[in-house]
């Protein structure tokens, strides 16, 4: 295993068709129209010195390394800012050049610390390379001048252009002694992330990067995405884990395992030590770009708080005792074969996990299907996207995003509805974000306003700062204006679509009721705005829809999905590049877990288990029969353990306790449970209630895939041993075996290869065409052996598209004198979810407690101030946290995050769910604010109860 | 209490500004060129002001304004004295009529005499290479100066 060291070819790669033939240093080379000079020769294998040039940023021409000579052309041009034209001879490498670029380097290191041995970069360092590229041997000027190197003068006075470290970034430290002020930083954080936080400061020799106002790194406007870091040349921005640990020797190219977009990176190691994680930029979900969550939040793996041995209980009210992984299964074995001896076949179930990999997930739900003989499986999609499963099914056929990332690349308007990307999907925040700044028109449909709403360079034309629980009124409007203006797209529904469906689609949605100024009042957007946002919808050109959870958790989220999908068919705009829905997916494997057939009622790839057919692939793989009736979902579990019924669950990689609504009635679910398996990193929330703990792995300690949010299967790989000593997937074939299931798996691809066997869309799935590829998107067939970016491309999954009606009905969740306000619930760009890992990381910094957002108008009649502890109360329960009075929220609304078991929002959620999924209605609680003075009497018994169930016995 | 009405002033004004060249293509120069004839320099209120309403961070605002000499990020003494360093004026003794200067006034490069009165800067050519050295005292240019003809111009304007 060696360290992989990509090509930097210096500029952005040309997407012309036409190509040019030139010929550098006497080599023939033929490269698309637009290429630069440099590019063309470090194709041709040549590669022309340079520090300001990369190819994560536009060309730039600054630091007069990359100087050529061509035939015909006067002077020295810069190759990086130089296009290639047919028949150009360019010479890299002439005495001309060679004193030029000798006198460059010499100006450089004349103001540079000469400390290479014992500098962070020391064998990563461009500077270095070029110094020994261009055959540096002696700096004229010497080291005495004026220069930004010595904190002091030879005086001993302080050197006033000398400025110290900034180390107050968790993750990387600035030293601006080093730096050659290239601007590849400032370029990077512009071009790439889309933040603008750097700059140079001043001018000439004075100049220097700064954050923001000349702040430090942590109060600038950074997010710390580490795109600089990446992008720097030098030592100047530095990881302070390479300073600690030093350069890494191998790398592995492997999957972040946080949101759904999916990112590849290569994680660099040290022995089995991590240093850093690098984005790769064959990664075609992120293109080399990442968050602060991928980049830097690794540190969980290796906490102290994470449990490396099984443990088991009697009761909950014992303390935990460890034992050994034979003593912990046959215990874990024999209570729910007890169990379902007892209480029956049903008593017992599983929840899959959409933070592990398929082949986890698939076995898990085989679990319960072929050794459990029941389908009680369920997955935390039940909670987040199961409404757009149903939603999309319905209207197109299949469950799942239409295209790839790339796609952004091609729209001309986009439609981001209940999702904050810049937040939630970082990295796809920053894609989009690029081709906003390229001209492409924003419309915004969210209670709150959202950073793409307006940050910097980028501005939504509407932002319909709806009511919360009023998303399908809004979008059936849109559609009545699409409708009644005659902006529909005729030839593509009559092609397309059901014809029939569409006559009575229309008769519905013509209705006048559904026009925006019949809803004005009750969504609290102008009818003016919800016009002209369907007509640019409408005319604007490519228009794509991006959505999440704001969308799918609410009373009618399914009801919105099909509103969605609604739209885009009226306006054809599904079927190629820079259009289509695509639900932006909450966890790295949600896709892949419900592919996976974690669902009571489906088997992989979406099939029913009613069908005889499908069952007879799976029972005849896998030698059993298998149940027809569908199983329970995550709440029928809850209420039947509540009831005596359901009296066993194993839990992979899911707090359920905290992530699900109404904390209390989870609560009381799983306390009423004689065996709750809990296989997890940490003693989480659920683990509480557990009566066996089974430790498990992290994502750099197995083999096996991800899906992301655009259906792109990546490889997950292992780049250390499991430090609990296995991957998930073998203890959940232990378990198998220790209730006679008799598995024999011993790698993940053979886990694949069933995958792949039994379910249609994976057919020719396999880990070599993976490791071939990089990546496939599924359905991968026959038909599409290298996968299918983009979906529905000559006809729908379902044949042909459905419209359906889509009423408004309100939700059963009103505000009232009582709770006046509604509260809706969302994420930070700084913590992941319930917070499980990222609380366990240097994230905390930004992001130490859940806060609530509330409108001025709002606090002011509560005598609430910014900062002040308040108590949260809604019909189901109360909490209390510290208020951020700001106008991000409309009056009437509050926000908060779901980040810190101490707040536990959940508490407040009410058990309101998708009328078709039971997806949970987290979007939507009314509420009442008001002042307090500290913790809840639930939070206080909570957190005693807590510690109490967290207890460990002492080794004897 | 006085320092809030201030910033709200400051807010204030800049908003008018703002208003008046937002239309522009490429408004951010006019508008902290009015803005420094406005308070004398560029206040930080002002900054975040008109990061937010020309939707720039105010790391590009700060880089401009830092750019630019001219630009103050605070009040100036009453009168600035730009005093020419270019090699025109060094040649006619420049160097040492900035020294002078400096120790006349008692303070260095972009400093501000106690009473307020005074700011010294550096500048880089002031067109008038036949006349050096010169200096410019506010808005007017001086030439073929020696340090008591600086002295006898800073005299007057006090």
């Amino acid at each position: 295993m060696t360290l992989i060291k990509e090509i930097d070819y210096g500029t952005r790669q040309a997407t012309s068709e036409d190509t040019v033939t030139l010929t550098v240093d006497g080599f023939d080379v033929s490269v698309p129209e637009g290429t630069s000079v440099m590019r063309a020769s470090m194709e041709a294998g040549i590669s022309i010195p340079k520090l300001c040039a990369t190819d994560m940023v536009d060309a730039f021409g600054s630091c007069r390394l990359c100087l050529v000579e061509i035939d015909g052309k006067r002077g020295t041009p810069s190759s990086c800012t130089t296009l290639v034209e047919e028949g150009m001879q360019v010479h890299t490498q002439t005495k001309r050049l060679k004193g030029l670029r000798r006198g460059v380097m010499e100006l450089y290191i004349s103001d540079h610390p000469l400390d290479c041995l014992t500098c962070a970069a020391n064998g990563d360092c461009e500077l270095q390379d070029m110094a020994g590229a261009v055959g540096l041997r002696d700096v004229r000027y010497g080291y005495d001048g004026v220069n930004h190197v010595q904190q002091r003068e030879a005086s001993g006075e302080l050197n006033a252009k000398w400025k110290p470290k900034d180390e107050t970034n968790p993750y990387f430290t600035y030293d601006p002694s080093k730096c050659i002020v290239c601007s590849r930083c400032v370029r990077a954080c512009e071009e790439v992330q889309g933040t603008f936080a750097l700059t140079i400061e001043g001018r000439g020799f004075d100049s220097r990067v700064t954050a923001s106002v000349n702040e430090s790194f942590l109060d600038s406007e950074c997010v710390s995405c580490g795109a600089c870091v990446q992008a720097c040349p030098t030592g100047t921005l530095q990881e302070k884990s390479v300073i600690e640990i030093g350069q890494p020797e191998r790398s592995v190219v492997t999957t972040c395992a946080y949101c759904g977009v999916g990112c590849s990176f290569k994680a660099e190691m040290r022995g089995s030590e991590l240093v850093r994680m690098v984005p790769y930029k064959d990664g075609k979900a992120n293109r080399g770009h990442s968050c602060v969550k991928g980049r830097f939040a690794y540190g969980y793996a290796a906490h102290q708080d994470r449990i490396l041995e099984p443990m088991v209980r009697e009761s909950i009210d014992d303390p935990w005792r460890e034992v050994s992984w034979d003593e912990a299964l046959s215990f874990a074995a024999n209570r729910l074969q007890g169990l379902q001896k007892t209480y029956g076949k049903e008593s017992i179930g599983v929840i899959t996990s959409s933070r592990c990999t398929n082949e986890e997930t698939y076995l898990v739900q085989k679990l319960t299907r072929a050794v459990f003989e029941n389908n009680n499986t369920d997955t935390c999609a039940r909670v987040c996207h199961s409404p757009t499963g149903y939603g999309l099914g319905q209207t197109f056929g299949t469950s799942a995003g239409t295209q790839d990332f790339d796609s952004v690349e091609h729209c001309d308007v986009v439609l981001v509805i209940g999702a904050n990307p810049t937040d939630g999907h970082p990295v796809f925040g920053s894609r989009l974000k690029k081709r906003l700044r390229e001209g492409a028109k924003l419309i915004v449909l969210d209670p709150r306003r959202i950073d793409l709403v307006k940050s910097p360079h980028v501005k939504a034309e509407h932002h319909l700062a709806l009511r919360p629980g009023t998303n399908v009124a809004v979008v059936t409007a849109m559609a009545h204006v699409i409708v009644s203006e005659g902006l529909f797209d005729e030839t593509f529904i009559r092609e397309r679509c059901e014809w029939d469906e569409f006559q009575d689609y229309v008769d519905f949605i013509s209705d006048p009721a559904q026009s925006p100024e019949a809803i004005e009042e009750l969504t609290g957007v102008s009818a003016a705005d919800v016009r002209s946002a369907a007509r640019l919808y409408a005319c604007g050109g490519n228009a794509a829809i991006y959505y999440g959870l704001g969308v799918t958790e609410h009373s009618q989220g399914s009801t919105a999905v099909i509103g969605l999908a609604n739209l885009a068919m009226l306006t054809g705009n599904i079927g190629k590049k820079g259009v289509g829905i695509n639900p932006l997916r909450g966890q790295n494997n949600v896709q892949g877990s419900c592919d996976m057939g974690s669902f009571p009622h489906e088997l992989p790839g979406y099939r029913h288990v009613k069908n005889a057919d499908v069952r007879d692939i799976f029972e005849r793989m896998w030698g059993v029969p298998i149940s027809d009736e569908p199983g329970l979902r995550i709440p029928n579990m809850l209420d039947a353990a509540v009831e005596g019924t359901f009296k066993g669950l194993y839990v992979q990689g899911e707090d359920i306790l905290q992530s699900d609504p109404d904390t209390k009635h989870v609560a009381a679910g799983l306390a009423a449970m004689d065996c709750v398996i809990v296989h997890d990193l940490f003693l989480n929330e659920t683990a509480n209630y557990a009566h066996v703990f089974l430790p498990g792995s992290t994502f750099l300690e197995k083999d096996g895939t991800f899906t992301n949010a655009e259906r792109r299967i990546n490889r997950v790989r292992k780049v250390m041993p499991p430090r609990n000593g296995y991957a998930d997937w073998e203890v959940t074939q232990l378990l198998a075996n220790a209730m006679g299931g008799g598995w024999t798996y011993t790698h993940p691809s053979q886990v694949m290869a069933e995958i792949a066997a039994t379910t249609p869309s994976f057919a020719n799935v396999t880990y070599e065409l993976l490791d071939e590829k990089g990546s496939v998107q599924w359905p991968c067939t026959d038909a599409t052996p290298e996968g299918s970016p983009i979906m529905h491309v000559d006809g729908f999954v379902r044949g042909k598209g459905r419209f359906i009606r889509t009423d408004y009905v309100a939700t059963d969740e009103k505000t009232g004198p009582r709770f006046p306000l509604l509260l809706t619930t969302g994420r930070i760009l700084s913590q992941y979810n319930v917070g499980a890992q990222t609380r366990r990381t240097e994230n905390v910094v930004w992001h130490e407690e859940d806060v609530l957002e509330i409108h001025p108008h709002d606090a002011e009649l509560r005598g609430v101030k910014d900062g002040d502890w308040i108590k949260l109360v809604s019909r189901s329960g109360e909490t209390s946290l510290r208020a951020s009075v700001t106008d991000r929220v409309s009056t009437g609304v509050v926000y908060t995050t779901f980040h810190h078991p101490t707040t536990q929002a959940n508490v407040v959620t009410t058990d309101y769910s998708d009328w078709a999924t039971n997806c949970p209605e987290y979007k939507v609680t009314a509420v009442q604010v008001s002042l307090s003075n500290g913790p809840t009497d639930w939070q206080e018994q909570y957190q005693e109860q807590s510690t109490r169930s967290r207890r460990i016995e002492a080794a004897e | 209490m006085a320092l809030q009405t201030q910033s709200q002033d400051v807010e204030k004004e800049t908003a008018a500004i703002v208003d008046s060249h937002e239309q522009l293509e490429g408004p951010l120069l006019p508008i902290l060129h009015d803005v420094q004839a406005k308070f004398g320099y560029i206040p930080e209120e002002a900054l975040l002001h008109i990061a937010d309403r020309l939707n720039l961070s105010r790391a590009e605002v700060y880089g401009t304004i830092s750019f630019y000499h001219d630009f103050r990020k605070k009040a100036a003494g009453r009168h600035v004295l730009k005093v020419c360093r270019s090699e025109a004026c060094q040649s006619v003794g420049g160097d040492k009529l900035a020294e002078g200067v400096q120790s006349a006034l008692g303070i260095t490069w972009h400093e501000t005499t106690d009473d307020g009165m005074i700011t010294l800067e550096p500048v880089y050519c002031l067109g008038l290479c036949a006349c050096a050295p010169a200096a410019m005292l506010d808005e007017k240019i001086h030439g073929r100066l020696d340090k008591s003809g600086v002295l006898a111009l800073v005299e007057e304007v006090k």
